[in-house]
């Protein structure tokens, strides 16, 4: 099992955020975790990659492994550089004043000396050509579709095999995001494992091949993408009837 | 052009050859090669102090602690080595060897300082913001305490016996040592940084101050890159304190204290945070605007912050704001290459 998340309960100093959530994903997979706000999403991904307090959580009791090993002592570089493992975070954060190019550099950082970074660079060139017409550009000039591309580009210029993406479609408009849409397909049918949190249940869960529902830190469905359609409470809940 | 990337070393190379000149026919006075030695230091000090707190974006408030670290090891380990102290005994070795162990014995200051920095480092894994500008002044408090209560070095009378030592240098090779040592390292530290911060590594240090969390999830080390900034920069303070101590011939920890660490924040607020270009400008400036004032005596100090203030209105991003040299004039680029 590529990921597996196993009753894993997580504290924000004394609010609980997680009350014991298991899934899992496999090699090649695209699983979505769906939910409101404050559903704990995006804790989700935090305590994935393991990031330290206060921006992340503190777990309590579970546990978190990757192919077979328990994370829970991993750094975040680590899990970046040894797991392969990389977020594209909720607001893109990508470095502004950096160049699209310096960016795109700085994600490898950690990478194995030898590592064909101008493969690399080409991949994510032709996946968004843009990128490469604003190379030179201050990132911060981009703008919010073009950033989304960088946050991407930038992780998978970490090298990850396991790209964990946390509302990518969050304030873009609807051509974007079914264009973005489409290049992760496209990922995925190269061979790239995805883990999806959305709010936009409807997209993500046709894009997926499973998914789980996350309503206040506790998983209350999970099936493949169009059995959570067409359950008649997903509906209700997060499509809109 | 090729010739642009000789440009900064035969810049320099005049500089050292007009400096041994002018040093050695004394056609200026002590005074005035003082003053310019004393901008070498502050261009040290505030380079080194910009990396912190203007590439890294913490806030360190203690650069003299560190400065201090440097002076004392240097001094003591200097005395110790080439010319006796009351306390230690005789010299271990002849005064002469001086002017091959001098550079030695500002490294080794740099490098105590650069542990000292360590210190430092560690609570910054886990503190940001003002409480680690509360640990760094703490440092500083520390440091200066600490050597005040060491009777065999001086304690708060302080420590000398460094003049000897530049004299035995010259004596041996007569050549104005100081003023080209002084030049010398203050072109390495900014060298050194410049070198620094444009790896991809150094990126890394960019990145912490823009957003911590997507630097670590971009695989960066944070604590690794925080421990290796924090001692690189104490490490060139602890340089700057070594020549310092000996342009002087004197140090006692008074001159290390909070005052003086204001006087690099100034400086570094001042040339512009994330520049260092600015930096040097700023520090030049201010040593010459201390000079100048001189004879306003303690209203200096009115003065002084006064002006600042008028900055911090007009200016609040320093003179230079975050670009360097090279952004600013971009036709210069053609003229020169520094990395």
């Amino acid at each position: 099992m590529l990921l597996e998340v196993d009753n894993l309960e997580v504290k924000y100093g004394n609010i609980q955020a997680l009350h014991g959530i298991s899934f899992h994903v496999r090699e090649g997979e695209i699983v979505t975790l769906i939910g409101a706000n404050g559903a704990g999403k995006t804790t989700t991904l935090y305590s994935i990659c393991r990031l330290a307090p206060p921006e992340a959580p503190r777990v309590i009791a579970g546990d978190i492994r990757c192919r077979g090993t328990s994370i829970l002592t991993t750094r975040p570089d680590q899990v970046v550089s040894q797991l392969h493992m990389a977020l594209v975070p909720e607001g893109r954060r990508i470095f502004g004043t950096l160049t699209v190019e310096e960016n795109l550099q700085l994600a490898t950082y950690a990478r194995e000396k030898g590592a064909d970074l101008a493969r690399d660079f080409q991949r994510v060139f032709d996946l968004f050509p843009r990128l490469f017409e604003r190379r030179k550009q201050r990132s911060e000039l981009l703008s919010g579709g073009e950033q989304q591309m960088l946050a991407v580009g930038r992780a998978l210029m970490t090298g990850c095999r396991v790209l964990l993406l946390d509302e990518p479609s969050m304030g873009l408009a609807p051509v974007l995001k079914y264009e973005l849409f489409r290049t992760l397909k496209r990922l995925n049918e190269e061979g790239l494992t995805l883990l999806l949190v959305e709010q936009n249940a409807s997209l993500a869960l046709h894009l997926a091949h499973r998914g789980y529902v996350l309503d206040t830190g506790r998983i209350v469905a999970s099936g493949t993408g169009s059995e959570l359609l067409g359950n008649p409470e997903v509906r209700k809940a997060y499509l809109g009837g | 052009m090729v010739l642009r990337h000789y440009t900064v070393p035969i810049l320099l190379a005049v500089a050292g050859g007009v400096l041994l000149y002018v040093a050695k026919e004394e056609l200026v006075s002590l005074y005035v090669l003082s003053v310019l030695m004393f901008m070498g230091v502050n261009v040290i000090l505030a380079t080194s102090l910009n990396l912190v707190n203007g590439y890294m974006g913490e806030f360190s408030c203690g650069h003299a602690g560190f400065m201090c670290v440097g002076a004392y090891v240097a001094s003591i380990l200097g005395v110790l080595l080439f010319s006796g102290h009351k306390a230690f005994g005789a010299a271990w070795l002849p005064a002469e060897l001086a002017v091959w162990g001098f550079p030695l014995l500002i490294l080794a200051g740099g490098a105590a300082a650069a542990l000292a920095g360590l210190l430092v480092a560690i609570p910054s894994y886990k503190t940001r913001g003002d409480y680690l500008a509360i640990i760094t002044l703490a440092a500083n408090y520390i440091i200066i305490s600490l050597i005040e209560n060491l009777d065999i070095i001086g304690g708060s009378r302080g420590f000398m016996g460094m003049k000897k030592i530049v004299n035995g240098m010259e004596e041996a090779v007569a050549l104005p040592w100081m003023p080209l040592w002084v030049l010398a390292f203050t072109v390495f530290c900014v060298w050194l940084l410049r070198r620094y911060l444009s790896s991809t590594f150094g990126k890394g240090v960019t990145a912490i101050s823009q957003d911590e969390v997507a630097a670590e999830i971009m695989s960066i080390d944070t604590n690794k890159i925080k421990t290796i900034t924090f001692m690189l920069s104490s490490g060139l303070a602890g340089i700057a304190g070594g020549l310092f101590a000996f342009i002087v011939g004197y140090v006692n920890p008074g001159s290390f204290n909070i005052l003086k660490s204001t006087e690099v924040l100034v400086m570094v607020y001042l040339g512009g945070m994330g520049s260092l270009s600015g930096s040097i400008l700023a520090a030049i400036l201010f040593t010459v605007l201390l000079e100048a004032l001189r004879p306003l005596q303690i209203i200096k100090w009115v003065v002084i912050p006064l002006l600042l203030i008028i900055i911090m209105q007009f200016r609040p991003e320093g003179l230079m704001g975050n670009r360097e040299l090279g952004d600013l004039f971009p036709r210069l680029k053609r003229f020169y290459r520094f990395k």
